[in-house]
């Protein structure tokens, strides 16, 4: 069995992206979503701090501080993108214009309830940013993140033990080990890697999980 | 102005403060600076991100001036907790944490004269206990109130006499909705231009909004 790199799963998902798609990418794996986009289409990437249409990431003597993206990583714009104000690229987002936000997450649940603001660390400060807004606003919302843990404890589940960033939203997850929808009978695998039996991804699954009759292999370039 | 220290000079304690900014672009760092110098305590601070530590933004809330902060992030980076993050867990900072696109509504309402609006964002979840709730066609909104500021301090590009702004880049970020919002509106800019260079429809936070103007050469 040989799960995907993160790297891979970023290039999965990138697959998944329409042509013609406004999207907005997380912090974290999210964003490397961006150097996989098939170049064949269109796709338009917002971040919340006021683009539309951000371009590669700045070369070093290329790089402009007053122009980040919402991680705060130096960014270039594409012919025809557009500056607005925190508002206004708030508005985009709550207002429904957002096609797909990809996002990372502790934890998913069989509902599409998702968990990935509060650590509950003990003492780092509190950290919300625009992840409410997207997962309130975006037209879709997928997550990408590792299956299980780094101790090995499942991150799809019945119910979130994490505070919730949103209720019922997720609509796809992306894991090194699977494609996994989230539909109104719960959890059905879509993709897996070659290798893991229908009982082994069950094991590493804390809900109940389907795999689809059509269930194809998930696999991706070495990267 | 002539300096940043004359522009905030009447800065009293107790007052609620606007300072806009995202990830570095956009802070107002001289009068940041210039308002640590001056000292003034009990503030209540309206920022979007708190939490990175060696700023002149976190040397104001370090520096104990800070007694209430209103934001979308107060995490630190480092492996330790930032002098932010003791602050607030010794309970000499309350923090109220607020969704990003929540907090940029609150300002822009607060400078449009609304008092408050409902919002899908945060609905079931633990930033919306003890908020009205409220259905309409079919889904559920929270309420929210607006935020206005005594001052508000801001980076933009350039100015007018007039006190137009343009801004670089994503500079803009919270600034016009923060002028809008703030009593009395400080921007500190790299250049002042000649009124009537501005191509009026490309003028961003227009004189209105704007009480005072430091210009900072070296900024741009």
């Amino acid at each position: 069995m040989q799960p995907l790199s993160r790297t891979q799963i970023t290039w999965r998902a990138a697959q998944d992206i329409a042509d013609g798609s406004y999207v907005n990418l997380g912090i974290g794996l999210p964003v490397l979503v961006a150097n996989h986009l098939p170049a064949d289409r269109e796709i338009i990437l917002h971040s919340e701090n006021g683009i539309v249409g951000i371009g590669p990431a700045a070369s070093d003597d290329q790089a402009d501080p007053d122009l980040v993206d919402a991680g705060g990583q130096r960014v270039t714009l594409r012919p025809g993108a557009a500056l607005v104000d925190s508002a206004a690229a708030f508005g985009m987002i709550v207002g429904g214009n957002i096609d797909i936000t990809l996002l990372g997450a502790f934890q998913v649940a069989s509902n599409g309830d998702f968990a990935n603001w509060d650590s509950m660390h003990p003492w780092k400060g509190p950290l919300v940013g625009g992840a409410m807004d997207l997962a309130a606003g975006a037209r879709e919302v997928r997550v990408i993140m590792q299956h299980t843990t780094k101790e090995g404890e499942p991150r799809l589940v019945t119910q979130c033990s994490y505070p919730l960033t949103a209720p019922g939203v997720v609509k796809r997850i992306y894991t090194d080990l699977a494609i996994v929808d989230v539909t109104a009978e719960g959890f059905i695998a879509r993709e897996i890697v070659a290798g893991l039996t229908p009982e082994a991804l069950s094991e590493k699954t804390g809900a109940p999980i389907v795999v689809a009759s059509n269930c194809a292999t998930l696999s991706a370039p070495d990267l | 102005m002539k300096s940043a220290a004359d522009a905030i000079a009447d800065i009293p304690d107790g007052a609620t403060i606007m300072v806009s900014g995202f990830q570095g672009s956009g802070m107002p760092n001289a009068l940041l600076r210039a308002l640590v110098d001056h000292g003034a305590k009990d503030l209540t601070l309206i920022c979007n991100g708190a939490g990175p530590h060696g700023t002149q933004q976190a040397r104001l809330t370090d520096a104990g001036q800070v007694r209430k902060l209103i934001c979308s992030s107060a995490r630190g980076r480092s492996d330790e907790p930032t002098p932010l993050e003791r602050l607030w867990r010794a309970g000499e900072i309350a923090l109220e944490l607020v969704p990003q696109g929540t907090f940029a509504e609150r300002i822009r309402a607060g400078g449009a004269g609304l008092a408050a609006f409902y919002t899908p964002v945060s609905v079931g979840t633990d930033l919306a206990k003890g908020k009205e709730a409220r259905d309409f066609d079919g889904r559920t909104y929270v309420l929210e109130t607006a935020l206005k500021a005594d001052f508000t301090l801001l980076r933009a590009d350039r100015a007018d006499r007039l006190g137009n702004l343009g801004y670089r880049g994503t500079q803009i970020n919270f600034g016009p909705a923060m002028a809008a919002a703030g009593a009395t509106t400080i921007a500190e800019v790299g250049e002042i231009v000649e009124v009537g260079s501005f191509a009026p429809e490309c003028v961003q936070t227009p004189g209105i909004f704007v009480d005072r103007v430091v210009v900072l050469p070296d900024l741009r």
